[in-house]
Formats: C-alpha cells, sequence, structure tokens
C-alpha cells in the first residue's frame, strides 16, 4: 500500500492580541490508502488545526500537504474548490444546514457541482440507505437526535464520492452508545468503499475500536506514530504511557478495582 | 370637533363617523403605496449592501479591511442625517428623476435613501448571526463564496431576515407620515393638516387607528412567517 496523504513539516501559527502562538510545530504524517488512521492528543494539541490544514480551511504558514496526486498548498482558488469535493469532512458539532430537509442537506454537494436532478436523487436514496435515514429524508436536521443529525454528516461528505474523509472529533459530542453505532458505520464504509479516513478524537476507545494505524499530537509535534495495538502494547512517549493508563483502567474496571483487595 | 370644545369621549365616538374615514381612504392608498414602494427600494439594496458588507466584514467570506471601513462610514453617515434633512437633501434628486421635487414618488426617494443604509446593518447583523461551522461545511463541500451567501447564509438566517424587514417596515411607515408634511399626501398629510392645523382631532384620531392597525398587521405578519419557518425547521 502505499501513502495516500503525506504530512511534511507542517507549521502554522496564530495571532493571538499581538502574541504569535505556534500550534503546529512541524508536523509530519503519513497515511495509507484506504485505511483508517487515527490523530489524538489532547484538546489544545493542534489536532483541529490540522484537520482544518488538510483541506486548506486553514492555510498553513509553511510545509507540504499531499492528498493522492495532489499538491494541496500549490493549489489555485479553483483547484482547490475541485479539491475540497474530494476530500469529505465531518464535524463534531454536525454543521447540518437547518434550512434545508435531510433530503437537501444530503444533496447540497452535487446541487453545487450542477449534477443533473435524477443523478442526484439516485444517488442521495443510495447514500441515505447506506448511512440509514431512508426513512428521514423530509425531516429537517432540527427534529434529529444526535446520531441521526451525525449521519446526515457522514452522507453528505460522501455523496460527491470523495477519496478521503476527515473525521474532526465526529464522535465526541455523542453518548457510547450512538459513538460505537457511527463507529461501525465509518468502518462500514472504509471497508464497502475503500475511502481513507483521518479519524481525529481525543476518545482513546474510538481509535482503538476503529484504526489501524495512529500518531499522538502533542503540544504541536507528533510524539508517535504506528499500529495502534503496538502503540498501546509499548507505548515510548510520556502521553503514550499516559493514554495506555488511561485506557487500561477505562477498559478493565474488574481488575483495577478486584486485584488489591 | 376639536378636544377644545368637545370632550374626549366626544370627539372619540366622532372619530368613527362615516364623512370623516371618507376624507382619510385615498390617503390610506397613498400611505399604503408609498410603504410598499419604499420598502421594496429598501428590501434590494439594504440586502445588496447588507451582502456586501457581511462578505467584506474582518470574519466575513472575503475580509477587506479598507473597503469595509470606507462603506461602513458611508453608511453611518447616510444613518446620521434625520429623515426630515434627508427629505429636504433629495428635493435637487427628485427634481431629476421626477421633474418635481413634491408629491408621493420624491418622498419615496428621500424615504429609501434614509432606510437602506438602516436596513443594511439590520441585514448584515442577521446575516452575522450564522455559526462558523456551517460556514466550514460549507468551505469543505467545496462552495464558492457566492454559493455559501445565496445558499447557505441567507436560507440559514432566513427568519433572522423576515424579523428585521418586519421592523424596517415598520420604520418606513412612520417616515411616511412625516413624509407627509413635505407634500407627499397619505396618513401623515391629513394628521398634520387637519389635525394640526385645524384641530380637527377627531380626523387626528382615525389617522392614529390606521397607523396602528398597519404597523399592527405589518408585525404580526412577519411575526407568523418568521414562526412559521422556525417551526418548520423544528427549531421552536
Amino acid at each position: 500500500m502505499s501513502n495516500y496523504v503525506e504530512i511534511e513539516g507542517l507549521h502554522k501559527s496564530f495571532k493571538v492580541h499581538g502574541a504569535t502562538l505556534e500550534v503546529l510545530k512541524g508536523v509530519d504524517l503519513s497515511i495509507k490508502k484506504g485505511e483508517i488512521f487515527g490523530v489524538i492528543g489532547f484538546s489544545g494539541a493542534g489536532k483541529s488545526t490540522l484537520a482544518r490544514c488538510i483541506n486548506r480551511l486553514e492555510t498553513p504558514d509553511s510545509g507540504k500537504i499531499t492528498v493522492g496526486d495532489t499538491d494541496i498548498l500549490s493549489l489555485s482558488k479553483k483547484g482547490l474548490l475541485q479539491a475540497r469535493k474530494k476530500i469529505g469532512v465531518v464535524f463534531q458539532t454536525f454543521n447540518l444546514f437547518e434550512a434545508k430537509t435531510v433530503y437537501n442537506n444530503i444533496a447540497y454537494p452535487l446541487k453545487i457541482s450542477k449534477v443533473k436532478k435524477d443523478e442526484i436523487d439516485k444517488r442521495v436514496r443510495e447514500t441515505a440507505e447506506l448511512v440509514g435515514l431512508t426513512d428521514k429524508l423530509n425531516s429537517y436536521p432540527g427534529g434529529l437526535s444526535g446520531g441521526q443529525k451525525q449521519r446526515v454528516g457522514i452522507a453528505r461528505a460522501l455523496i460527491s464520492d470523495p477519496d478521503l474523509l476527515i473525521s474532526d472529533e465526529a464522535t465526541s459530542a455523542l453518548d457510547p452508545q450512538t459513538t460505537l453505532q457511527i463507529l461501525d458505520l465509518l468502518k462500514e464504509i472504509n471497508r464497502k468503499k475503500g475511502i481513507t479516513i483521518i479519524m481525529i478524537t481525543h476518545e482513546l476507545d474510538a481509535i482503538r475500536y476503529s484504526c489501524q494505524r495512529m500518531a499522538v499530537l502533542q503540544d504541536g509535534l507528533i510524539i508517535e506514530s504506528g499500529e495502534v495495538s503496538e502503540i498501546f502494547k509499548n507505548p515510548h512517549s510520556h502521553t503514550g504511557k499516559l493514554f495506555a493508563k488511561v485506557f487500561f483502567e477505562l477498559q478493565q474496571p474488574e481488575l483495577r478495582d478486584g486485584g488489591g483487595i | 370637533m376639536s378636544l377644545l370644545n368637545y370632550s374626549f369621549w366626544e370627539v372619540f365616538l366622532g372619530s368613527f363617523s362615516p364623512e370623516i374615514w371618507k376624507d382619510i381612504f385615498p390617503s390610506v392608498a397613498d400611505t399604503l403605496y408609498m410603504t410598499l414602494l419604499a420598502s421594496i427600494i429598501m428590501l434590494i439594496g439594504g440586502i445588496v449592501l447588507g451582502i456586501i458588507l457581511t462578505a467584506l466584514n474582518p470574519d466575513g467570506l472575503i475580509p477587506l479591511k479598507i473597503p469595509y471601513t470606507i462603506s461602513g462610514w458611508f453608511i453611518n453617515v447616510l444613518r446620521s442625517l434625520p429623515e426630515m434633512i434627508m427629505i429636504i437633501l433629495m428635493i435637487p434628486v427628485a427634481r431629476l428623476i421626477f421633474g418635481q421635487s413634491y408629491g408621493t414618488n420624491s418622498c419615496i426617494i428621500a424615504i429609501s435613501a434614509s432606510c437602506i443604509p438602516m436596513y443594511a446593518r439590520i441585514v448584515e447583523s442577521s446575516l452575522l448571526e450564522i455559526s462558523k461551522g456551517k460556514i466550514d461545511a460549507a468551505k469543505s463541500i467545496g462552495s464558492t463564496n457566492f454559493q455559501i451567501i445565496f445558499r447557505v447564509i441567507i436560507p440559514e438566517t432566513l427568519p433572522s431576515l423576515i424579523r428585521g424587514f418586519t421592523t424596517a417596515v415598520i420604520t418606513v411607515i412612520s417616515m411616511t407620515a412625516l413624509a407627509g408634511n413635505f407634500g407627499a399626501g397619505g396618513i401623515g398629510d391629513i394628521a398634520v393638516r387637519y389635525g394640526y392645523q385645524r384641530f380637527q382631532h377627531d380626523k387626528l384620531f382615525a389617522c392614529i387607528y390606521i397607523l396602528i392597525v398597519i404597523v399592527m398587521t405589518v408585525q404580526g405578519v412577519g411575526n407568523l412567517i418568521s414562526k412559521r419557518l422556525l417551526k418548520r425547521r423544528g427549531l421552536v
């Protein structure tokens, strides 16, 4: 498998009240085609900024981002719009269009690409079936549960047949049961369509449950990356150890509670 | 009937007599005509200017500091002119367009000139209500700025835009009353000529009823539409 997403030496800083805050301090990442790659970090580590740089919602100060054969940072305005259509993004806060029905939310990416009406209809229904929303097409997002909203978000990201899906804390606003369903859905999409998924999260369970490889982001740097099982078994760095400990306690309460007594 | 030689109750009852309403009805048509036309012009001008302001805003889609500041100044200058002064200033413009400086159409120019900048500010604040996340989503999907404005921001903020428009139309109504003083006709004209200059307070009362009914109707319709939209979207 070849590398599909290649990020090299990514720097990004923001000006906050005159002071410069360096959020990404030279991030390197290689993500293979067709894998689910987890990026984990505490809040403030720069996860979201990293996600936003990949489709250039934020313009990095320096570095290189390649998705497939596309050099994202050297794209023209028009080229960027085209490239963005091939990178789906799923958000923590769903960010659905409340003025549009579920159907029109899912159809929106095709409508702005001037796809024919019956083609849109066909693909909306296919995608809705894939995410399990067939009976909600005429509802407005305002009347849906969190899990259903995220399904709409995923459908909207999938309809233009992207090659890459960025899940920016997609399950962080959901309860554990719904989180599992959404993760299952993402895994199913990855399996069925072969879409590469970058899963950005602070939830260990989400990574452990769905990812093959992962990276740990701390203070704007990747401090560790590799196979998920390896990192959990053999954490090298400070954060890795910390995460493994938290994970251990979360997963095996019977050991923790029963052992000493 | 004047309050000077009749009791309040007598004037109140007198204000419902058919003769009075016969004089007033044609002016109601004038007021409605001015309100309607000025509101349409205000709607178009205000939306266009409001969109430009929103796009140029430092947090907007095309943040350009200098054009934003200049258009902001321009709007503030226009907004700082009271309607009465605007009517006087617009006399030459009206003469240029209609060949006369008085009359209903001429005053519509002055009313629009006052209301467009005001409504533009209302539109701007409505459009800026949209959450940043929705814009991020629209951008991630590959929308152009034009598509973001017309397919996302405006539909999403429509209930707020309608409420703002309602408020602005009510301001237009009050301006038409003032314009009546400058030869525009309408309810304001009746109120000044009969109610103020001739002490016919029964006619003044009748004018008040009409204005109240018009304003309540406008506000009611605005509230109803905006609420319906929110309800349909499952947001209330």
